[in-house]
């Protein structure tokens, strides 16, 4: 995403006229992936079905935030905030999983 | 979103814009500014709805065998094609703000309404699936009943999830759909333009944010454990 304003200066704020082609190959991305997962869903791949499903929703969601949110074209103090949230939401996943799934292991009291 | 009125131009009376405000030094320091303040506000909606996502992790860890059952009873083929109704009114807006951003009034109008029926459309559909629930008794609460599931101790905690975090989705598009109609009502007095149309851009992030959300939604309660696989 580097190649971008640094931040604000004058044409950073140009409306960020996006070729409309580029909307039709992001939508129609998203339309295959949707009905690509949901065919795979039905597929007996044991543990990994839960993997792929979220690895395709993980694809989709970062193709509208890039794209139809326009964090592609963004100033960095926007890209920068977008970066935060994620990384917040995966510490607050991740370390409580982390815990949860680990806790049976050492016999911890109390479990 | 704030409450300033349209400038008039005093000659020819067409909408000129918006004003900056005297705290900014121009009107692209002021959009960034507003870019970012709905960018904060988005990031308490992930901690919103990110605390939920937990809360299903948590439970879906604790009991797999439960989940595992009860996800079966969503349709998958509804889910699917809700899913791309959703995507097709991300389309739709994201042709919006370009619309507004060329000044193209009438398209701006045409693909908000497409947007609010294509909304419509999924809450339609979720309000069909929520009946069907409530006819089989997978409603958590006193007539819960799921016929079939596994572990049914620990099923209704699947389907409070489900009502828990889809209803809050749509709730989120219920707002959405209100706002859409300031908008189109806004829209059609010529209110936004090449130079101004910060409230469609905003409100174009809020609405790709909800669909954001319903595609992690999608796989939770439709996808996964669809294969029966799970154990």
């Amino acid at each position: 995403m580097g190649n971008h304003m640094a931040g604000h200066s004058a044409k950073a704020n140009e409306p960020h006229i996006v070729p409309k082609r580029l909307y039709f190959a992001v939508f129609f991305a998203l339309i295959l992936l949707t009905w690509v997962t949901t065919g795979v869903s039905t597929i007996d791949l044991g543990r990994w079905n839960i993997f792929v499903a979220l690895a395709i929703a993980i694809c989709k969601a970062s193709l509208v935030v890039l794209f139809f949110m326009h964090v592609w074209f963004s100033t960095r103090l926007t890209k920068m905030i977008v970066f935060a949230a994620i990384f917040w939401l995966l510490l607050l996943l991740f370390i409580t999983m982390a815990d949860l799934w680990t806790r049976g292991w050492m016999g911890v009291p109390g479990r | 979103m704030d409450s300033h009125s349209v400038v008039v131009s005093p000659h020819t009376g067409a909408p000129q814009g918006h004003a900056v405000e005297h705290h900014f030094e121009d009107a692209d320091q002021q959009k960034d500014a507003a870019t970012v303040g709905m960018w904060v506000f988005l990031v308490t909606e992930v901690m919103f709805f990110g605390g939920m996502f937990l809360a299903y992790f948590a439970y879906r860890q604790a009991y797999p065998a439960a989940f595992a059952s009860a996800s079966n009873k969503t349709v998958l083929l509804i889910g699917a094609v809700n899913t791309t109704v959703l995507i097709c009114s991300s389309l739709t807006m994201a042709l919006a703000v370009r619309s507004a951003a060329l000044g193209k009034k009438n398209l701006i109008v045409l693909f908000l309404i497409l947007t609010l029926l294509l909304g419509g459309t999924f809450l339609g559909v979720k309000a069909y699936e929520y009946h069907d629930k409530y006819v089989h008794h997978e409603i958590p609460g006193h007539n819960f009943d799921c016929e079939g599931c596994v572990d049914a101790a620990h099923t209704p905690l699947f389907f409070a999830l489900y009502f828990g975090m889809t209803g809050l989705h749509a709730v989120h598009m219920i707002v959405g759909v209100g706002i859409i109609l300031f908008l189109i009502v806004q829209a059609r007095k010529g209110a936004y333009g090449p130079e101004w149309h910060t409230p469609v851009e905003l409100f174009g992030l809020y609405w790709h944010f909800v669909d954001v959300v319903w595609i992690f939604l999608f796989p939770l309660f439709y996808l996964i454990d669809r294969s029966g696989a799970a154990k």
